[in-house]
């Protein structure tokens, strides 16, 4: 449709029943989201669209790109990015990052009680035969302590927006969670477009999140290691064809670690050498981006050739850290999320600050009855998978998959779970030009090690299909830079930043 | 430096190298071939495979055109000038985080440039120009190398992979040209065969350097004895041999391993190049000469492989 020089790019912008990110009602944005929409109005359309352009050739002269799987061998993409950014403001980020923290505490003590005495099974918290029947528990990691008891040292957690504007927890990632390097590069983006709007919002920075992440991995050095003046700390990545190798890369470059593969590295005597130039070098703390299942295929899957013979030993020996421990994916079984707010309640005897969506567990006669018969209602996701892969979405799906998921479910109700259908809320985004409202996540990456730290913001993840409620990159999602507003006159604003990165940034000054 | 880093920072060059050096031959080959009758030129391409270190098995039953594919395009072929390049861009692209930005997307056009279809019909009014473009691509590269690389490890075993393969293919050229074109070594040779040995000293990008040097009066004795012993001109065997010891020197000194075989090895041979007398070489056959050279050429790779990529850990450790 030709654009008219007077219709502004939000004239066909259309509220619905979710929860709309800048507009309370029809025509009106949000009190800190008008300075964003004025200038939104104010520009020509032509001038939004060349700077959606510029920003796009930017990401891919970069190589900001994800490799599809199931597709033809080789397709790099560029993860879309939308030039709206995303406004948090203070207040509600500092109940997100108080509702993280306590969740990733409770977790992490949560997956140490499993992994040793089993408190929380004989007091019948959870049901032993469902941790024991998750697909990412690891016997192998019974009785062996790690660093600090952080099991999870890494977590991204998906949140929503209900349309009643609370914030849920929709899934943690305990295992491997990525995307942190699209945060940071549409941050670079968005300063590059908007610099002015930038600075007169006052948006709290996250580009110390690389030297964060470092200063994680270095306070979980193993007892055996800390003799060594200099730890050697390195990123563990599958190699050239996985989809998230950009990120490995990039991460890597920015903490000033080695990016090593598999075949870099070798167990003697259970310690774990990475073999230079110069000779092996000893490895104290690996920050490993591949699965538990490919990590040693002394021990789990023998075909394996991603991952290094004997790491479970030097581990279990105390020789090595891994970031993140071996099993948490345990954690994030999304039948056991259905016992989170329990698990926080046991261990920390608080309420939760972040709630759960409601969860089916379809193990329960009544409750898999319930969901059959609701199934175009419901969402049905496999209990191990993450990506939004094997998930049914019930009313955008077709009789023939509700039938095949009705199957699935009758022949293994352990392995799915079902939630009602929720509205994921909704922003404005910049669809050929025009505005349009798309459904939206939030996935904040909060790191554990010595002290829990969150960089104010995270990754906007964007259904760019209309009307679509996935936003995973690898069924068409987007993404969106996220504005975290500093506090308002009045409240110290550097109240939000935890201390350790406060002192990394005071570090960081020349004086 | 990662030991797989370094070794596919080495293959990359050497890769390039060969693609560089293939393209060289087979454009000059062309020239040579228009000026020739038709029998003369068969014969020729037999020379050309053995001076590519190709196995010739194939060669008699092949026509020009399919054998021109085989050393241009085939993917079958691990040397030809496409897999070459196509080789060197992979081993780049296992270690982006390593080289400079620039490095890549240079790498990369020229990738993209020879894997673009080239029509049949139209090959051989446009080889030259494909020719041209791979010399220019990997002359780019050298220098966007050298320009925005940190001239540390990494850039070393550039260096090293680049002149280890100069120095070999440059030897089995000349190995192959000496064993083909018989000529008394301190005569100035004259019509038919004068193009075969200008055609030496393109293949090189020599010819001009020769001429300043020696004037156009070509001789063996002065060909082989630029090709060999000149120590200022690059494309001459002695000043890669000169760079293969400096960034085995180098690399010695920052993996603190100064004593090792690579450099032993390299050190001789350089010590042989600076040291010997042409007139004595040419007494006592440059072929067997080469042979020499080509040997020790496989002892240095062999040795890096054995020090720096490949060491066994066991007794790495038990040093310690």
């Amino acid at each position: 449709m030709p654009s008219f020089r007077s219709a502004h790019p939000f004239v066909n912008y259309r509220l619905n029943s979710a929860y709309d990110e800048m507009f309370g009602a029809p025509g009106i944005p949000r009190e800190f989201y008008q300075a964003l929409h004025r200038t939104l109005v104010g520009l020509p359309p032509e001038e939004l669209r060349k700077s959606q352009q510029a920003a796009d050739l930017t990401f891919l002269h970069e190589g900001i790109t994800f490799t599809v799987y199931g597709s033809k061998e080789g397709t790099e993409r560029i993860f879309p990015n939308d030039l709206i950014p995303r406004i948090i403001p203070a207040a509600e980020w500092a109940k997100i990052e108080r509702g993280l923290a306590q969740r990733l505490t409770a977790l992490n003590m949560f997956l140490r009680d499993i992994y040793h005495e089993g408190r929380i099974l004989s007091e019948g918290i959870v049901p032993r035969e469902l941790v024991y029947s998750c697909k990412h528990f690891r016997r192998e990691m019974r009785g062996l302590n790690v660093p600090r008891d952080v099991y999870v040292s890494i977590c991204g957690t998906d949140l929503v927006r209900l349309p009643d504007g609370n914030f849920v927890v929709l899934e943690d990632n305990l295992r491997v969670p990525s995307g942190v390097s699209y945060m940071l590069a549409n941050r670079k983006a968005l300063k590059a477009v908007f610099p002015k709007m930038f600075r007169d919002y006052g948006v709290c920075p996250i580009d110390h999140y690389p030297q964060a992440l470092l200063a994680t991995l270095r306070s979980l050095i193993p007892e055996n290691c800390k003799f060594s003046q200099d730890p050697v700390i390195v990123l563990l990545t599958p190699g050239v064809s996985n989809s998230a190798h950009f990120e490995h890369t990039f991460l890597a470059q920015q903490m000033g670690i080695e990016l090593v593969e598999g075949r870099d590295l070798l167990v003697h005597d259970n310690v774990v050498y990475m073999r230079t130039t110069a000779g092996p070098r000893r490895v104290d703390v690996i920050y490993r981006r591949v699965d538990d299942d490919f990590i040693d295929p002394l021990c789990f899957r023998p075909d394996s050739i991603l991952g290094v013979p004997g790491l479970l030993n030097a581990y279990r020996a105390g020789n090595v850290n891994l970031a993140n421990a071996i099993g948490t994916g345990l954690a994030d079984d999304k039948a056991v999320y259905a016992y989170v707010p329990k698990i926080i309640r046991f261990y920390l005897d608080e309420e939760p600050i972040l709630h759960n969506v409601p969860t089916y567990l379809l193990t329960d006669a009544a409750q898999r009855k319930h969901v059959l018969e609701n199934l175009e209602n419901m969402v049905v996701k496999a209990v191990g998978e993450s990506g939004g892969y094997e998930m049914l979405i019930g009313p955008q799906s077709t009789k023939i998959q509700r039938e095949d998921f009705r199957a699935r479910i009758l022949a293994d109700p352990r392995n799915y779970i079902a939630q009602p259908t929720l509205a994921l809320s909704c922003a404005p985004c910049l669809i050929d030009g025009e505005v349009e409202s798309r459904h939206i996540d939030l996935r904040p990456y909060v790191l554990m090690g010595e002290k829990v730290t969150l960089v104010p913001g995270g990754l906007t993840r964007v259904a760019l299909r209309k009307g679509s409620l996935v936003v995973n990159s690898s069924q068409g999602g987007g993404s969106k830079d996220t504005w975290v507003l500093r506090a308002a006159h009045g409240e110290d604003p550097l109240s939000q930043i935890s201390d350790e990165v406060w002192n990394g940034l005071a570090r960081k000054k020349p004086e | 430096m990662l030991s797989r880093v370094a070794d596919s920072l080495y293959w990359m060059s050497r890769y390039l190298e060969r693609a560089d050096h293939t393209a060289r031959l087979l454009d000059v080959e062309l020239q040579l071939w228009l000026d020739q009758t038709p029998e003369a030129g068969a014969a020729r391409w037999r020379f050309l495979l053995e001076a590519l270190r190709l196995p010739a098995a194939e060669a008699a039953s092949v026509e020009p055109t399919r054998l021109l594919d085989t050393l241009v395009f085939s993917r079958e072929n691990t040397s030809s000038i496409v897999s070459c390049i196509a080789t060197a861009r992979e081993n780049l692209r296992h270690v982006r985080e390593q080289c400079s930005s620039e490095m890549w997307e240079q790498l990369n056009r020229l990738y993209l440039q020879v894997i673009e279809p080239w029509p049949e019909e139209t090959w051989m009014q446009k080889s030259h120009a494909f020719f041209h473009a791979v010399q220019e691509g990997a002359h780019l590269f050298q220098g966007i190398t050298d320009g925005t690389m940190s001239h540390g490890e990494g850039w070393q075993y550039i260096q090293l992979g680049r002149y280890v393969e100069r120095t070999d293919t440059l030897a089995a050229l000349m190995e192959t040209h000496f064993s083909r074109v018989s000529h008394p070594a301190d005569q100035t040779v004259e019509s038919a065969e004068y193009l075969e040995w200008v055609g030496l000293l393109r293949a090189c990008l020599a010819f001009e350097s020769y001429c300043k040097t020696y004037t156009a009066e070509i001789r063996p004795l002065r060909v082989a004895e630029f090709l060999l012993m000149n120590p200022d001109f690059p494309h001459a065997m002695r000043f890669s041999v000169d760079r293969v010891n400096a960034a085995l020197h180098l690399i010695g000194e920052l993996t603190e391993r100064r004593e090792e075989l690579p450099t032993r090895i390299a050190g001789r041979l350089r010590a042989q190049l600076s040291f010997s007398q042409i007139e004595e070489v040419m007494v006592e056959g440059v072929q067997a000469y080469l042979k020499n050279i080509r040997s020790e050429c496989a002892q240095i790779h062999a040795a890096i492989h054995q020090i720096y990529f490949d060491y066994s850990i066991e007794s790495e450790l038990a040093y310690e």
